[in-house]
């Protein structure tokens, strides 16, 4: 590998990661004033011009906050845990091209930081390490309520995660390529999308993906008004921040899973590809939001019981219709 | 884990674990601490403990003269002050023989259905908020604020009114009072058919609240309980339909019932009731008759501010009553129950001659409420407490008093 390789793929990392963490930042904004406008408050709008300074003054905060380890708790896995959320959350966006290749100085320039051939196979494994994190933090913190959280989380865990698996399944079978790149490439009209071809798919996944990120309807690990905070109760300061930035990243990376696998990525017409994809992207993000506003919260039986008597029988049933189609 | 201040309740076994929600817990609706016994997230047992936020008010009561003891009342149940100042009137009036001019009455029943809406507003915010629906507490809150608005319009004070007072109100109703109940008359209906377009028909919220926290009619009954939480049980018992007061039996309502003893049906009583006690209202607001607010006897009642700076014997009055208070007629008792936001109320005052009550006994229905609530919880999961906490709909400032 040369070095000019190198450091375009350096250069990738950076500006993909650094947008990444932009988008985050100001996905609390967004989630704010978006709340606020359903339940018909302002929302903040007070630090810089409509509130545009606010993700930076939350990150002071938080960063200036005393950072308080319980007694009793297991130094290293409690300092561990927020990392384990933290990093894989940021991982699954590697994997998904946000752009249409570029000719750049006669080379050919992938606009995705690794164009994997298991594109899909990288997103489930990554997605399921997450949850690692939140076990470990609720278990480590020797506390009452967040063990109550992790375990939760666990049970929430094995109840979505074989159903979002077998809901890619009808995905590929259509597609037959586990490379996103590849994926997005079959997608070139909005008639080609997958969501034409995979309509109960698209749904099980939007449902599983909304599990994965522990937000209403799905946030039982946290669950405010049961668990007080759930598995992050006992973190403060950065270490509580990087959960947090952990669930806005996972809803960003969800969303643009979603464009990339069922609304033809960054296809589109007369605007550039990127931002195509961004503006699918915000949509997703918006549609998170409003569940959010709207919906209360499931029970973590009934949630069980929802992802194996509900979500799974229909993920297989449309495994059968896709095969049956196809075979046809 | 053994350094929490828990004593432990029964006999210890090292499979269960205990766990304080609360004083200090978003969605114990104050400062209500249940110690729960757990199996895994299943409650074996739950026994509230509640005296975080005593105040003495009754005993604080009886070192007050029968006008500045109102204000107290206020403070009981911060979310129905009108409804305490009327229970409290009531029987002080029924004590000294007090009559109540019939503009005040129409004007007391419609104030007190506005608090019923108020008391009813923020139980199905908080509610909702507890169960995860964000959102509706938000809608709630903006249509209590316009109660509050009237309120602050009637008496002067949003929360801590002290308007009803013995003998009729403290001041005359505001110019523009007729105005702004219409215009709640007509805005709210179709504000609660926005609630009930986010809540009753909305899947996760069925699952979350029917079939739980079922108490059957016979133990709702056996516990005393009184209010929605008891009609959700399906047992038809309003007092002011059973023993009407202050001219309830000539209005037109109905009282809401549920079938399912469970949170969802106490949940719909609720919602029914918001749009009863509109109906309420709008007979109240248009049969308002004309005349004085408050009754005429000066041995009990204030003067008009006006007669105490231009008259010689409203000033006696005036000075007598304030000086050295009112004094009943006569060594006696009075008790007269009211249905307010949560259930019966009633106050029991004993009388010894003098200027102050001897004693005051608050019949509080929240505290008898919250006494069923282990019945509703125990053998469910840590999400229904929360969820059968908010449909019993319970105020510390009233359990504890």
């Amino acid at each position: 590998m040369d070095i000019l390789s190198l450091s375009l793929i350096v250069a990738k990392v950076v500006v993909i990661f650094a947008g990444l963490m932009l988008m985050v930042a100001y996905m609390t904004l967004f989630e704010r004033r978006i709340v606020a406008f359903i339940q018909g408050r302002k929302g903040p709008n007070r630090v810089g011009p409509q509130g545009l300074l606010q993700p930076l003054a939350d990150a002071l905060k938080l960063l200036s906050k005393e950072d308080v380890t319980p007694a009793g708790a297991n130094k290293i896995i409690f300092n561990l845990a927020p990392v384990i959320t933290f990093v894989p959350a940021l991982l699954t966006i590697a994997v998904v091209p946000v752009a249409d290749n570029l000719i750049l100085f006669g080379r050919e320039i992938s606009m995705v930081i690794s164009d994997i051939n298991i594109g899909i196979l990288f997103i489930l494994a990554i997605a399921s390490l997450g949850v690692y994190g939140i076990i470990l933090g609720g278990w480590s913190s020797n506390s009452k309520y967040p063990l109550l959280g992790s375990l939760r989380s666990s049970a929430q865990m094995v109840s979505y995660e074989v159903a979002l698996g077998l809901a890619l399944v009808g995905l590929l079978m259509v597609s037959g390529s586990f490379s996103l790149s590849e994926i997005v490439h079959q997608q070139s009209s909005i008639l080609e999308w997958n969501i034409i071809k995979q309509p109960l798919g698209f749904v099980l996944f939007a449902i599983c993906a909304l599990a994965e990120s522990n937000r209403i309807p799905f946030d039982l690990p946290e669950a405010e008004a049961e668990l007080v905070g759930g598995y992050n109760t006992e973190f403060s300061g950065i270490k509580f921040a990087m959960f947090f930035m952990a669930e806005y990243a996972n809803i960003i990376a969800s969303s643009a899973v979603i464009t990339t696998l069922y609304f033809g990525g960054w296809q589109g017409p007369i605007l550039p590809p990127i931002v195509w994809f961004l503006i699918k992207v915000v949509f997703f993000l918006f549609g998170f939001v409003w569940v959010r506003a709207t919906l209360p919260r499931f029970r973590y039986d009934q949630l069980m019981r929802f992802g194996w008597l509900v979500l799974l029988p229909l993920a297989l049933l449309n495994i059968l219709i896709t095969g049956i189609v196809l075979v046809l | 884990m053994d350094n929490l201040e828990t004593k432990p309740i029964g006999p210890s076994d090292q499979k269960l674990m205990e766990i304080n929600m609360g004083p200090q817990h978003p969605a114990t609706h104050g400062v209500l601490r249940l110690v729960l016994q757990l199996d895994g997230e299943t409650v074996i047992k739950c026994t509230p403990v509640i005296g975080y936020l005593h105040t003495g008010i009754e005993k604080t009561m009886e070192n007050k003269t029968y006008l500045q003891a109102l204000t107290c009342t206020d403070r009981i149940d911060y979310l129905g002050p009108m409804l305490n100042n009327f229970a409290y009137s009531l029987a002080v009036e029924k004590l000294f023989e007090l009559d109540v001019p019939p503009k005040a009455q129409w004007a007391r029943i419609c104030l007190a259905e506005l608090t019923r809406l108020n008391s009813h507003l923020v139980w199905l915010g908080t509610h909702a908020l507890d169960i995860g629906a964000m959102t509706m507490f938000f809608y709630t809150f903006r249509e209590r604020e316009v109660l509050l608005k009237l309120f602050e319009d009637c008496s002067g004070q949003r929360m801590m009114t002290s308007y009803i007072i013995p003998g009729g109100l403290y001041y005359d109703l505001p110019p523009d009072f007729d105005k702004s109940i219409r215009i709640i008359l007509e805005t709210f209906p179709s504000r609660i058919d926005e609630y009930e377009d986010l809540l009753t028909n909305n899947q996760i919220w069925i699952n979350r609240t029917k079939g739980v926290g079922v108490i059957s009619p016979e133990d709702a009954i056996g516990y005393g309980l009184t209010g929605p939480t008891l009609r959700g049980s399906g047992v038809n018992y309003d007092v002011r339909k059973a023993n009407p007061y202050s001219g309830y039996e000539k209005f037109d309502f109905e009282v809401p019932l549920g079938s399912n003893c469970d949170c969802y049906d106490r949940y719909l009583c609720r919602v029914a009731e918001l749009r009863q006690s509109l109906r309420i209202i709008r007979q109240a607001i248009d049969g308002l008759p004309d005349g004085p607010f408050r009754s005429e006897n000066r041995k009990f009642v204030l003067p008009p501010k006006f007669d105490v700076f231009t008259s010689m014997e409203a000033m006696i009055h005036h000075f007598k009553l304030v000086a050295h208070g009112m004094i009943p007629p006569a060594k006696g008792e009075a008790y007269v129950p009211i249905e307010s936001g949560k259930g019966e109320l009633g106050f029991y005052i004993v009388s010894d001659g003098t200027k102050k009550p001897y004693r005051v006994k608050v019949r509080p229905p929240c505290f008898i409420n919250l006494a069923a609530i282990h019945k509703m919880v125990e053998g469910r999961l840590i999400a229904d407490v929360i969820a059968v906490i908010g449909s019993i709909d319970i105020v510390l400032g009233e359990v504890d008093r």
